[in-house]
């Protein structure tokens, strides 16, 4: 196995494009190595993304923010501007694993890895979040819930590179909130989870809104279905009765060690009404 | 049994205080060396191919491509294990678990083995083996495998289950006393439950790991992670065809056995790897083989029946208790039937045991083997009588306890005994009257288990300086040393730190057994006591040498030889130093079957909050009491109470193998078979009590097993109280809560 850190993005590209066997990218390696160790993949080439310039940057942009591909979620927390913006976000990227994986894992690797599980993906894709690619083709963005098209499988071709997660400026009054389930209290993985992001007009009635559930299909769902259940309302308990109801319907999960159907469908429901009823209060607190 | 009692009551010096343990510096820096830890010049590594299927015949298996690669030096099949075990069927069912012979009999089965100059050169080789299965039906459940039309897991199993034919019930066993039938029809109150426990694994954090070492002169040695070192030399001589004298087998720091490291299964492999390439070969599980290839408890399904009088007086019990054994018949479902109404004094009372074999893993010990499942279901049903008839569940158990002179449903009679004492102590405990918050619940159980004695040997070796070299055969599991330590300074009268306690190899000591049944501090502490007698009568005779006075005459006290008339003591130090002049070194010696073992009980309290939109459950409060006997050193009593009630928590709520259609385990890793993290547990509270067991000279109990007892039921009380359902599978994972809080509310819809 070969690997390398190269220190530019082209450098990179040029080697990820030109591999012959499997190569893979490594951010924070919590996924990757875990898997080279149980056997599941065998690289012929790992091309560490730690080096490249920017990557492990947190920048304020004027569309928002743009969070480097090598940044730890450890990280994300300790940015003021960026938790006060977007805290559910944040709250879903560190509820990734423990202190030791923090210190390592990435949201862009929790993107890419494809998990139905994962963490971050349905806070950013409520979020509106846009993934960065940089590759032979040039430069693009793409909304982040384009980047997954199945279980371990993604959109991205050979030789892309995310670079960066964007996020958008928040609007005042705008609130996010992600909850997971699983059987545990940590160290776990979710069984089901929601993630919510709401904007309040006058008189705090939701203007704005966007539900999305993970862990209950082969990719992460959002549901604007949900999301207009409770545009127009104060989450008073018939709208949130009808959110749950929307999330319900949503979800085609599958029966595993680590839940069944009927629990994941029930329990996303619940999570999406509780996720719903925190971003509201995050966002009425806001000015 | 006649034991010398003089000491029960008296007043300890030394016993009973927290002294530092003598292996907690290493174990804390890392120096600490367990079964992976020890290396041999010119090792190789093994590693072992298992089954994918849960049941398969074995048509052939083609080793040729893994024998010819590059340092691969050793390929073994059950054919370099050959049979001879001449007729005894308990030591051919650990040779044919240890390695499939013509059959692979559950999913992770061992089926071959390499040795190799590495573990990267061992994985292939591994790869390179081909083995042709043609596989058969499988069944994985205990009431599943107990059908007629079931797949024959085993077709030398016969029993009186199917009297003539083929079945998987291989024993089935009953205890009790009494008119079970008359008893009934006193009943004025009958209850009827059924209740299933899943298979769980005792999740210790050490895999399996051994070192292995044969020579061409036929001497052996291994090093190994085990909770008996000369029961593995005696398991792993006679399956190797060795003489026991030629195989040292050295125990090496254990990282958590609970019964899991009483069974050999890699280490004959590993003995039969290092024979064959006359190496040394070191083989250590990984998690997933620990899961799918050790021996976890057995899952089981129990019937129990009960019948009370108006006035709280319990006239009749029944259980049926049904274990599984993995792939080979076990003694499970017999333990279940005899733990199961051992708490109670009860005129009429039966339980039958089925011993259930399916393609599972063999089945170990798992602390207080079989005792919680039979627990669960007795404890339910217990509390949910004292429901129906209006009583508080204390009371209700106080007033059926077993008591001193108890007839116990399993035959003895008990002596002093600690459950009246126990739940007087819950009675009167502040957790019994503290606030329950919104969807919290509450329950208590009770918990008993037997206790082992067994054969024991212990070397009391005296140095030159006064210090004292302990020499005992009972694998330090939980803190023993630290015990035996104490036990010997305060008979010896010297202080703590001039004691050093050593758990000695197979060669260096006589035949111990294993360290199972709570018997290390009780056994090994009662040979320390002897031993140590033996030892103060030589230095008496050395002092009464050196006066030249009869030995009668001479005293020992605080550590010292004394006599009348004489100004001078002798203290052990200058006994010590003169020893070369006055007979040579001085040394105690005792061997002894520990018999008297006093049964043990416990009872636990437990608050919880349940979710009832997500069915999950938190442990809120959570309180053990227990009888220790003598609590020797309280923090590792402590330490033993808390393990217990953590490990039970864990199966309570969340623990459970999962296996696919394929009969294949779906979660043989630590992220899906979830034992508890630290932020699921509570701060584990404890009381111990102290009723001395008459048996043992310092009234000593072994405390090791029975907090794991009470917790499935003390839980289940308490989710059940706190959920507004009556919860009869376990684990009560968060599927299964809020399915029962749903149709409980469906039920409840339809009768309104
Ligand atoms: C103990 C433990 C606990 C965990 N707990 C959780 C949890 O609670 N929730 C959860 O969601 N996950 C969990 N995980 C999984 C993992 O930590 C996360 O998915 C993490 O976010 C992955 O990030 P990483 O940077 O380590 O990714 P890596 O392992 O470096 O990469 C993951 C995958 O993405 C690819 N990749 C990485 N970066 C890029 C890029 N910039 N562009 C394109 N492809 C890329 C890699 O090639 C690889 O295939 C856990 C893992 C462990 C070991």
């Amino acid at each position: 196995m070969r690997y390398e850190a190269p220190t530019s993005t082209r450098e990179a590209i040029a080697l990820m494009s030109g591999a012959k066997g499997d190569a893979y990218l490594l951010a924070g390696g919590t996924d990757l190595l875990v898997r080279m160790r149980g056997e599941f993949i065998d690289p012929d080439l790992v091309v560490d993304i730690k080096r490249l310039p920017g990557i492990q940057e947190i920048r304020k942009t004027a569309r928002g923010f743009s969070i480097g591909a090598g940044v730890p979620c450890a990280a994300l927390g300790r940015h003021k501007p960026l938790l006060r913006a977007w805290p559910g976000v944040v709250e879903a990227a560190q509820l990734i694993g423990s202190d030791q994986i923090q210190g390592r894992c990435t949201i862009a690797g929790n993107l890419c890895n494809a998990s139905p599980a994962a963490d971050s993906v349905p806070a950013l894709v409520a979020a509106t979040a846009k993934a960065v690619i940089v590759g032979p083709g040039g430069r693009r963005r793409l909304a982040v819930e384009k980047i997954i098209t199945g279980p371990g499988a993604t959109s991205l071709g050979k030789g892309d590179i995310v670079s960066a997660i964007e996020l958008p400026n928040r609007p005042p009054k705008s609130g996010d909130a992600y909850l997971r389930f699983i059987p545990r209290t940590e160290m776990d993985i979710a069984v089901c989870s929601a993630g919510v992001s709401l904007t309040l007009g006058p008189r705090n009635v939701v203007k704005q809104a966007r539900v999305a559930l993970g862990a209950v299909a082969p990719t992460v769902v959002l549901v604007p279905k949900a999301a207009r259940a409770i545009v127009g309302t104060r989450l008073e308990d018939d709208a949130l009765q009808r959110l749950a109801a929307a999330c319900e319907a949503a979800c085609s999960p599958i029966d595993d060690k680590r839940g069944t159907v009927e629990f994941r469908t029930e329990v996303a429901g619940v999570l999406a009404r509780r996720a719903a009823v925190i971003a509201y209060e995050r966002a009425r607190k806001k000015r | 049994m006649q034991h010398d009692s003089k000491f029960t009551n008296q007043k300890f010096k030394l016993v009973g205080t927290r002294v530092m343990r003598p292996d907690g510096v290493d174990k804390v820096t890392g120096r600490a060396r367990y079964g992976a830890d020890t290396f041999a010049p010119g090792q190789l590594v093994g590693a072992i191919l298992r089954s994918p299927h849960a049941h398969a015949k074995i048509r052939g298996i083609d080793t040729r491509r893994a024998e010819k690669l590059a340092g691969v030096k050793a390929v073994i099949t059950s054919a370099d294990l050959p049979d001879l075990t001449d007729g005894d069927a308990e030591l051919y069912n650990v040779l044919e678990n240890c390695m499939a012979r013509g059959k692979a009999l559950y999913d992770g089965h061992a089926v071959a083995a390499v040795a190799a100059s590495d573990a990267e050169t061992a994985r292939k080789a591994l790869k390179l083996i081909k083995v042709d299965y043609k596989v058969l039906p499988h069944v994985t459940d205990v009431d599943e495998a107990m059908k007629p039309a079931a797949p024959i897991v085993q077709p030398r199993v016969r029993s009186k289950y199917r009297p003539g034919k083929r079945t998987n019930v291989a024993g089935v066993t009953t205890y009790g006393h009494g008119d079970v039938d008359a008893g009934f029809a006193k009943a004025d109150v009958i209850i009827e439950k059924s209740y299933k426990t899943e298979q769980v694994h005792q999740g210790y954090i050490e895999p399996h790991a051994c070192l292995a070492s044969v020579g061409p002169d036929g001497q052996g040695e291994l090093w190994v992670t085990t909770q008996g070192q000369f029961a593995f030399r005696n398991r792993c001589a006679a399956l190797l065809g060795m003489e026991m004298s030629q195989l040292k087998v050295t125990s090496s720091e254990i990282g958590g056995g609970f019964g899991g490291k009483t069974h050999v299964w890699a280490e004959p492999v590993a003995l039969a790897l290092s024979r064959k390439a006359n190496r040394p070969v070191k083989l250590v599980m990984s998690r997933e083989d620990v899961f799918r290839a050790s021996g976890p408890a057995s899952s089981t399904s129990i019937d129990v029946k009960l019948g009370a009088t108006r006035g709280g007086r319990i006239v009749a019990a029944h259980a049926e208790l049904r274990y599984g054994g993995g792939a080979f018949p076990g003694i499970w479902g017999e333990i279940g039937a005899m733990a199961a109404w051992a708490c109670y004094d009860i005129e009429n009372v039966r339980s039958v045991g089925y011993e259930v074999v399916v393609n599972r893993p063999k089945v170990a010990a798992y602390r207080a083997p079989s005792a919680p499942m039979a627990g669960f279901a007795v404890e339910s049903t217990v509390t949910l009588m004292a429901e129906k008839l209006g009583i508080d569940p204390v009371e209700f158990r106080l007033k059926n306890a077993a008591r001193e002179g108890t007839r116990a449903s399993y035959g003895p009679t008990y002596g002093p005994i600690g459950i009246v004492p126990t739940l007087e102590a819950v009675k009167k405990h502040p957790h019994m009257r503290a606030r329950l918050g919104k969807n919290q619940g509450r329950g208590m159980a009770c918990g008993f288990w037997f206790n082992f004695g067994g054969q024991t040997c212990a070397d009391l070796a005296i140095g030159e300086d006064g210090t004292v070299a302990l020499s005992v055969g009972t694998v330090d599991v939980g803190g023993a040393r630290a015990s035996l330590s104490l036990i010997a300074a305060e008979e010896l009268g010297i202080p703590y730190e001039q004691v050093r306690c050593n758990i000695a190899d197979t060669a260096s000591l006589g035949y111990n057994d294993m360290t199972d049944g709570s018997r290390g501090t009780f056994s090994s502490g009662m040979a320390t006591i002897f031993a140590a007698r033996d030892a103060i009568e030589q230095l008496r005779q050395r002092a009464a040498k050196t006066w030249g006075i009869a030995v009668k005459n001479v005293a020992w006290k605080d550590g010292k030889a004394i006599a009348k008339g004489k100004r001078k003591s002798l203290t052990l130090k200058e006994l010590a130093e003169a020893s070369s002049n006055t007979g040579g070194p001085i040394s105690g010696h005792n061997q002894v079957v520990a018999d008297g073992a006093g049964v043990s009980f416990a009872s636990h309290i437990c608050d919880v909050e349940v979710d009832p939109e997500t069915g999950a459950t938190k442990v809120v409060r959570y309180t053990v009491v227990q009888d220790a006997g003598k609590a020797v050193h309280p923090d590792y009593v402590e330490g033993q109470f808390q393990g217990g009630a953590a490990q039970g928590i864990g199966w309570a709520l969340n623990e459970e193998y999962v296996y696919g259609e394929d009969g294949r385990l779906q979660n043989p890793g630590f992220l899906d078979y979830r034992i508890p993290v630290c932020s699921d547990l509570p701060f584990i509270d404890t009381q111990i009590l102290e009723i001395p067991n008459p048996n043992h000279p310092y009234g000593i109990r072994g405390v090791g097993e029975t907090s794991i007892v009470p917790p499935l039921a003390a839980i289940a009380n308490a989710v059940s109280d706190a959920a507004g359902v009556r919860m009869t599978h376990v684990p009560m994972s968060p599927p299964r809560i809020l399915a029962a809080i749903k149709s409980s509310r469906e039920e409840q819809e339809l009768t309104r």
